[in-house]
């Protein structure tokens, strides 16, 4: 048994310790919010937050998530409130959608650090999530926009 | 009567055996029922208890006042169960937000008239529901509005449908939910009229896609997503020769690994089951496989290069299109050139793997997959499972992108197979690699273009002879002379040219060959419009002056083509940049599109794409602006890198490391003008995809003089040498 918190709630996973927490999420915690798309950390479609930080989970051993705290589609928010979420509604921004769970936790990670994001922070940011759809000119205006949304921060964020 | 449970699949197919418009016969279902899953209900969210009445086969109400619209195009990201539930909206006089949506299953009124069958694809769905939708809603409106009138005691003259209500002139309202049993009963009105385009309250507004919500949460269902009570997962190992077969296996080692079930050998390869996806992968690498290459063991791209090119010299092959005398007219041509165009094979690369989850039992199957072709997959698993295809019910999910791949049914033996050895449902998924290396691939091509110029530099004679495979011939056999997917564009007479050849010879290479989003567009209107240019150069024209010389007659073709290169401001780009014109016609769509670039140090920079269509009638014009830009991007990974290398008969492509698509950081400008039209609607999935490479390589030519006649662009030397 692997203890570990996904969605701020502590979770024990009877798997293998090399199972990636891709599957783990998906196979054993029933979360498939979180998709597969490489393997390999190429495409983003697996991307989750660790401890805030946005990461594939296709290549990260259940191992080296112990302990630690995962935060999934599923839990950015309990009712697509999330400022990225909103602002993904708003814009209309998915086509097929599988790409985008993985897109939207870079984006709201992004946000997280980066309050108000110049395009190039974008791209930055984005670059390692693919959509084969190629809805990424809606994805960056969805990103400013969920800017705008978010809520004003006094400390850190240097949010105007 | 009869309770759903015992009403089964045939029965409902005759009673709804067509009538009038295109509609069915009422009939009254409760909500769906089975073993397989109490699930389908649930998933589709119908999983609580109450009455619900189908009005004909698109159209649900319940006494809540919800609306089910049974949808019976695959949502692949291209707008299907937004646009379809809008065109019967309309005339239902519903607003969007009380509608789910249900995926149809296999049934004769789903039928796709275009394409003969429940097939979602050659971007028609719109064009295929624009009547039957609306008739679907007129007539289940008249229907309500009867029920009502029926209650009321008044002529339904009287009364009117307004927002999921009927109203009458006292005031007086009842809802759709409440009127719905007693509507299901009325007699089908065989004489409705649609609304003209001046009464439409949705047809032609931007909505938000009623999709989008689960997609942004993570609760959308794909097929990967797929969860059933007591589901295993499969990993499938296929042989890395394509079309190579298993000599020997030995599978004892990975039978011993934690979790797994089963190891068999399928008709699609050998198949590992698990209780987890993690185990049956582990379990698949510890597999000792031999396998027989066969006749692909040498093959290669110079090998299928050389076989196109015999093939190519051999004859023109057969006659698709002929006008005039364009051997004649090329010998008496003041000026002639010829060139040969060559066309790489191409991934679908879908963002979902491909994966079937099957539940085969003694004396049924259900079958959850993100396929385009319901009946197909249908009759795919009746075969694996040794039943009748009517036993089979297939579930269509969500698509995690479709660009025809999900055409092909090559996903699903394997998991039918597997969940009748192990009696569970079964979900077989398959790896970036294996979805890599075993796609139907997009068909390479040969194509030698001859053109002759008068005096006055006008074109008067036009040959095109393509040589490559057959898609059709190996899914949709017999093909008895051309294949209508390889000569598409090819055969529109685009151009005004008295004398005009297209022909096709059909050389096939040894591995399945599939369609892909634009099919034939995309190779053969790189070639005609970089043709189109090198014409124009012959002629010393410029290339947009060149294209409006041949239009005499064509005014949507006109009309895009102006204002694109207005909005691109044509002839006026900034310093360093360059600019490449392209146009055409398919799946009745006109566009056109102008590229802009630079190249520094032999490197290419797309700056922008400008792109103007013309599709006919737009139902949402968000959606369409959508699919213009997603076809752009498509066409960009496309033109830029997008090759397929074989050697020894197996893809050198595996993943996106090796096979490159575009990234966000490397989008272009974008800036797509929809146009306005009374027009029927066109397709707007497909098309702008083929027009980026000869736009792009059109603009390279401007800037250096090179020519490019192959794709993709990739590392070729870009300097004039």
């Amino acid at each position: 048994m692997i203890a570990l918190t996904v969605n701020n709630r502590l979770v024990n996973v009877d798997a293998a310790s090399d199972t990636p927490l891709l599957w783990v999420l998906r196979d054993h915690l029933g979360m498939t919010g979180t998709k597969f798309g490489c393997g390999m950390a190429l495409c983003g479609a697996c991307t989750v937050h660790l401890d805030g930080t946005a990461t594939r989970s296709c290549v990260l051993p259940l191992s080296a998530v112990e302990g630690r705290s995962v935060t999934t589609i599923e839990g950015l928010s309990a009712d697509r409130g999330h400022p990225v979420q909103k602002a993904w509604l708003e814009i209309d921004v998915p086509q097929c959608g599988y790409c985008q769970s993985g897109q939207i936790m870079s984006a709201a990670a992004l946000l997280e650090t980066k309050p108000n994001p110049t395009d190039a922070d974008i791209d930055a940011a984005m670059s390692g999530n693919i959509c084969r759809c190629g809805t990424y000119r809606r994805i960056r205006q969805a990103i400013h926009r969920a800017a705008e949304l978010l809520p004003i921060r006094t400390q850190m964020g240097e949010k105007k | 009567m009869k309770s759903a449970a015992e009403l089964s699949r045939r029965d409902f197919l005759n009673a709804t055996a067509r009538v009038g418009g295109g509609l069915v016969l009422a009939l009254t279902l409760p909500s769906s029922t089975g073993t397989g899953r109490a699930a389908a209900a649930a998933a589709m969210g119908t999983g609580k208890h109450r009455a619900e009445s189908q009005i004909n086969a698109w159209l649900k109400i319940a006494s809540d006042n919800s609306i089910t619209v049974i949808v019976d195009r695959s949502e692949m990201g291209q707008g299907v169960y937004t646009a379809l539930p809008m065109l019967l909206a309309e005339e239902l006089e519903i607003n969007l937000d009380v509608i789910r949506i249900e995926a149809a299953p296999v049934g004769d009124a789903y039928v796709n008239a275009g394409n003969g069958g429940q097939v979602t694809g050659t971007s028609n769905s719109v064009q295929d529901a624009w009547e039957k939708l609306r008739m679907a809603g007129a007539t289940a409106r008249t229907m309500l509005v009867s029920a009502a009138a029926k209650r009321w005691g008044l002529d339904p003259g009287q009364c009117q449908a307004k927002n999921g209500s009927v109203v009458n002139a006292a005031g007086k309202t009842i809802s759709y939910g409440e009127l719905a049993d007693a509507a299901a009963k009325q007699p089908i009105p065989k004489d409705v009229k649609l609304k003209p385009k001046g009464q439409f309250d949705l047809i032609g507004k931007s909505r938000l896609r009623l999709d989008s919500p689960g997609k942004v949460d993570g609760s959308a269902e794909f097929g990967l997503d797929v969860k059933l009570p007591g589901m295993l997962y499969a990993a499938l190992a296929q042989s890395p020769v394509l079309g190579g077969t298993l000599k020997s296996l030995d599978s004892g080692a990975a039978e011993k690994m934690p979790g797994v079930r089963k190891v068999l050998t399928s008709t699609s390869g050998v198949v590992v089951v698990a209780d987890h996806y993690w185990q049956a992968l582990k379990a698949r690498s510890a597999l000792v496989l031999t396998w027989d290459s066969g006749a692909n063991a040498g093959l290669d791209n110079a090998a299928i290069g050389t076989l196109l090119k015999n093939t190519a010299a051999a004859g023109a092959g057969l006659s698709a299109k002929k006008l005039g005398d364009a051997a004649g007219a090329l010998k008496s041509a003041q000026h002639s050139l010829s060139a040969t165009y060559l066309l790489p094979l191409l991934a679908h690369a879908t963002m979902e793997p491909m994966n079937c989850t099957a539940d085969v039992r003694a004396d049924g199957c259900d079958l959850y997959v993100g396929t385009q072709v319901q009946q197909i997959a249908q009759t795919t698993a009746a075969t694996a499972a040794g039943l009748k295809p009517e036993q089979v019910r297939v579930y269509t999910t969500l698509i995690g992108g479709g660009f025809g791949r999900r055409l092909d049914i090559d996903f699903i033996p394997a998991a039918v197979e597997a969940s009748k050895a192990v009696g569970a449902p079964v979900k077989v998924i398959w790896t970036r690699e294996d979805d890599m290396t075993h796609d139907t691939y997009r068909p390479p091509a040969r194509e030698e273009v001859s053109g002759g110029l008068d005096a006055s530099g006008k074109v008067i004679a036009w040959r095109l002879h393509i040589t490559s495979p057959s898609i059709t011939a190996r899914m949709f056999p017999p093909v008895t002379g051309v294949d209508d997917s390889v000569i598409e564009a090819a055969v529109n007479n685009l151009y005004d040219v008295p004398n005009l050849s297209v022909s096709y010879s059909r050389q096939e290479i040894g591995i399945d060959v599939g369609y892909l989003r634009s099919v034939s567009h995309a190779p053969n209107c790189f070639v005609i419009e970089s043709f189109m240019d090198e014409l124009a150069a012959a002629a010393g024209k410029n290339p947009y002056d060149f294209r409006m010389a041949h239009l005499a007659n064509k005014p949507r073709q006109r009309r895009v083509l102006q204002l694109t290169a207005e909005r691109a401001g044509w002839g006026k780009a900034p310093a360093g940049r360059h600019q490449g014109i392209a146009l055409m016609e398919g799946y009745t769509t006109h566009l056109a599109q102008v590229a802009e670039i630079s190249i520094e140090a032999g490197q290419l920079k797309v700056h922008k794409i400008v792109c103007v269509v013309d599709c006919g009638q737009m139902i949402n014009p968000r959606i369409v602006e959508s699919q213009i830009e997603s076809g752009i991007v498509f066409g960009l990974s496309a033109a830029l890198w997008g090759e397929v290398t074989i050697v020894g008969g197996r893809v050198q492509q595996t993943n996106f490391n090796n096979y490159r698509v575009l990234r966000s950081n490397e989008l272009p400008e974008l800036d797509v003008h929809l146009l306005d039209s009374d027009e029927t609607p066109g397709g707007i999935g497909e098309p702008a995809v083929a027009l980026v490479a000869p736009a792009i390589c059109n603009a390279i030519f401007a800037a250096t003089g090179k020519r490019l006649r192959a794709l993709p662009i990739g590392t070729q030397t870009l300097q004039q040498t």
